[in-house]
């Protein structure tokens, strides 16, 4: 898998946006994505975390062409999408879909399943012809796991989970390759979620669509992906398969994040109630002023005089994946930092 | 979490027996909470987790006294430190929230008043209940915030709401429910809206607060894990209705409820990778429709035919144990698998 050429390939993406100056606030521009490179190969998940407003959803938005990188390259199938002819550019990117958390706010309330669904031949003519349009419906919607004859009902007569079944369906009616979930089983109840996730692998293992797995729930995405990107402040800090990233974490970030998600074992606590976890100090900073240096360094219990001057790169470390820390590594932190947080450990 | 200190005084902050809440609605009455009953201690946090629409906000709310307009209590009993609740009137109410029982939410905002500024917020309480003056208000308020971990405290006092992270907002919030030393403190879905590091934080300070002042604690939520990193017993609510109870080692080691057992298997085990997750098939009832006999049939893999006509009542297994299921017993000797 890993030989063959990449499916996605993001290559040093910047994606900013432009804020004009408000009240008590300057204008500027918002680097939501600094330097972003990343690969997903045919059938494979990859999973992309972090905290909100990481740049998660500006990279899922720019890969899908909602907003225009400002630089950098995404490459699908080895070709650029930013230098593409306008033809090509819409065959293309009828290979790549965009499932969002919301599946309410993505779906007209005014059309039926069916024409949601038909909506998208209409857009990518000459994909299915239109006297099969009818069967192709009734057979993606069973494939989603929702009955044929509620074809002709409106999203409202759904739940969350099943809208979000619409979603997919709609996804899959145009054949992608590569379906970009951003936050797409976050607003769903534990037994729900359940059911989509199973869904997911499920139509990978028949159709090896390959996944870009968007989510901040760490649980979710070692179930599902096969290599995870771990995101801080628009850039990518730590990558590697599931394993390296969940065994052997090597950024402190990843080791905080991994620490502080609860789990169902949780309740095995010491004496004293408490799990070991590191509570990281303080907020992330504004992407408007990221700090010099390492971007983690305000939070991070490791930061040294080093990492004010130098940006660490995101290179393969004696850590064995790429990691973006110049003191990377396994090492257990100090017994926890100060709870009350809030404080930046170094200036 | 060990249990010994559930038990330490003689009567719970709060029991609360049988309760049955009520929505008027066009189609006529809707019972959103039915049947539920139970104790939190001195010192002890009880989860009540479900799923979304289970009746866990409209318990919170009834037991803050603040039941929505269109519903009413239908029945059951509602104690706060010893002392019958339900029928006070807005005044006596208004005597017991803050100052014994009190509460946070998801939205810290929607709790805030956005034009003022957070220290005048909190300084407000003790000038309206302590009859403090304006520069003890304040100390106290700047006091307050600093207990619950906010750096420069003293001048952020200043700072109106917006001008605060979610998870400061949120730290607000809980000095704001604790100022007026309550002892009991409702969480609703404290964490939901926070990032995992900051819910770290977050629960980590109401432990912490907890502690300090023997707080009893209901914690809400629909989180399989932070119930277990930060309850001592826990409530699984499914259709308006507790189906089981105990401890958060019972209740995780051996569900006696297929609805817990069906959770717990929709969750990703953190001590394997890549197992397929067995999800409960269909959703939760619409609470209009509510199906006959044991509300969790249409889902259940346990159900026989008994299930389809007779609702199981909560059943004791144990000390503070209890489960509505026909077949408890079953589910226990099943296992998590
Ligand atoms: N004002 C209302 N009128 C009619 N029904 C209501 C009203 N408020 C709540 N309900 C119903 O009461 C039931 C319980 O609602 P509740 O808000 O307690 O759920 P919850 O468990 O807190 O869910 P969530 O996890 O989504 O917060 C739901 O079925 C809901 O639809
Ligand atoms: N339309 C926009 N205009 C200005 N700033 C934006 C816009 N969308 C996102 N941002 C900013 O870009 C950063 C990344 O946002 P986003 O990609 O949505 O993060 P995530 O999906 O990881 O939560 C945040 O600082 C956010 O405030
Ligand atoms: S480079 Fe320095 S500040 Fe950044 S994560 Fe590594 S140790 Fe921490
Ligand atoms: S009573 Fe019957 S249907 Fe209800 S949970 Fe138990 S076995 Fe299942
Ligand atoms: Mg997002
Ligand atoms: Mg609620």
């Amino acid at each position: 898998m890993a030989e063959a050429e990449p499916l996605l390939e993001l290559s040093d993406l910047v994606t900013s946006y432009r804020l004009r100056p408000g009240i008590g606030r300057p204008g500027g521009e918002v680097r939501a994505v600094a330097g972003v490179s990343l690969t997903v190969h045919a059938g494979e998940t990859v999973g992309l975390v972090g905290e909100s407003g990481c740049g998660k959803s500006t990279i899922a938005r720019t890969i899908v062409g909602l907003v225009r990188p400002s630089g950098g390259k995404v490459l699908f199938d080895g070709r650029d999408l930013g230098t593409l002819p306008a033809k090509e550019l819409r065959r293309l990117r009828r290979d790549i879909q965009l499932v969002f958390q919301d599946p309410y706010a993505s779906l007209n309330p005014r059309m039926t399943v069916a024409a949601l669904i038909k909506e998208a031949w209409r857009i990518h003519p000459g994909l299915v012809p239109r006297e099969r349009w009818d069967d192709e419906v009734r057979a993606l919607l069973e494939r989603v796991g929702l009955r044929a004859e509620h074809a002709g009902r409106y999203p409202h007569q759904f739940s969350g989970g099943q809208r979000q079944r619409i979603s997919i369906a709609r996804a899959l009616a145009v054949r992608p390759r590569l379906i970009v979930c951003d936050e797409a089983v976050s607003a769903l109840d534990v037994s729900v979620r359940a059911q989509i996730l199973n869904l997911l692998q499920e139509l990978q293992r028949d159709l090896g669509v390959s996944y870009l797995f968007i989510s901040h729930d760490l649980g979710v995405v070692r179930h599902l992906c096969d290599r995870v990107a771990v995101m801080y402040l628009g850039k990518i800090v730590e990558t590697g398969s599931k394993e390296d990233i969940y065994r052997s974490p090597a950024h402190p970030y990843t080791q905080a994040l991994l620490s502080a998600a609860p789990s169902l074992d949780d309740w095995r606590a010491d004496e004293d109630g408490e799990h070991g976890e590191i509570v990281l100090t303080g907020d992330v900073p504004s992407p408007l002023r990221p700090p010099t240096g390492c971007r983690f360094r305000t939070r991070c219990w490791r930061a040294q005089d080093r990492c004010r001057d130098e940006e660490p790169a995101l290179v393969e470390r004696d850590t064995g994946h790429p990691v973006a820390c110049h003191f990377p590594g396994a090492l257990p932190p100090p017994a926890t930092t100060a709870p009350e947080g809030g404080r930046p450990m170094k200036e | 979490m060990p249990d010994e200190r559930a038990n330490e005084s003689a009567t719970p902050l709060l029991e609360v027996e049988d309760l049955a809440v009520e929505f008027d609605t066009p189609a006529g009455p809707l019972r959103a909470v039915r049947g539920v009953s139970f104790e939190v201690g001195e010192c002890e946090t009880l989860a009540i987790v479900g799923e979304s629409g289970s009746g866990k906000s409209v318990t919170a709310q009834t037991l803050m006294g603040l039941v929505p307009l269109s519903a009413r209590i239908a029945g059951g009993r509602v104690a706060i430190e010893g002392r019958d609740v339900v029928g006070l009137s807005d005044r006596e109410w208004q005597a017991l929230r803050g100052e014994r029982i009190s509460m946070i939410f998801q939205d810290p905002l929607s709790a805030l008043n956005p034009s003022l500024t957070v220290g005048y917020q909190i300084a407000e309480m003790f000038r309206r209940h302590r009859g403090a003056g304006r520069a003890e208000a304040r100390r106290r308020a700047a006091e307050l915030m600093a207990q619950v971990g906010i750096p420069d405290a003293e001048r952020r006092l200043d700072d109106h709401p917006h001008r605060f992270s979610g998870g400061m907002r949120q730290r607000v919030m809980i000095a704001m429910a604790l100022a007026l030393d309550p002892r009991l403190l409702i969480a609703d879905e404290p964490t939901t809206a926070l990032d995992v590091t900051v819910q770290a934080q977050i629960l980590r300070l109401l432990r912490q607060r907890q502690r300090a002042e023997r707080l009893g604690m209901i914690l809400i939520s629909h989180d399989l894990g932070v119930v277990a990193r930060a309850a001592d017993r826990v409530a699984v609510m499914y259709a308006g209705r507790i189906v089981e109870t105990g401890t958060v080692a019972e209740v995780y080691e051996r569900p006696a409820h297929p609805y817990t057992l069906g959770l717990m298997r929709a969750v990703p085990d953190p001590r394997d990778i890549g197992a397929p997750l067995e999800a409960i098939e269909g959703r939760p009832p619409d609470l209009a429709a509510r199906p006959a006999g044991c509300a969790f049939h249409p889902r259940c893999p346990f159900a026989r035919d008994v299930c389809r006509t007779d609702d199981p009542a909560p059943r004791e297994l144990g000390l503070r144990r209890a489960s509505a299921c026909h077949f408890a017993e079953e589910v226990i000797a099943h296992g998590r698998g």
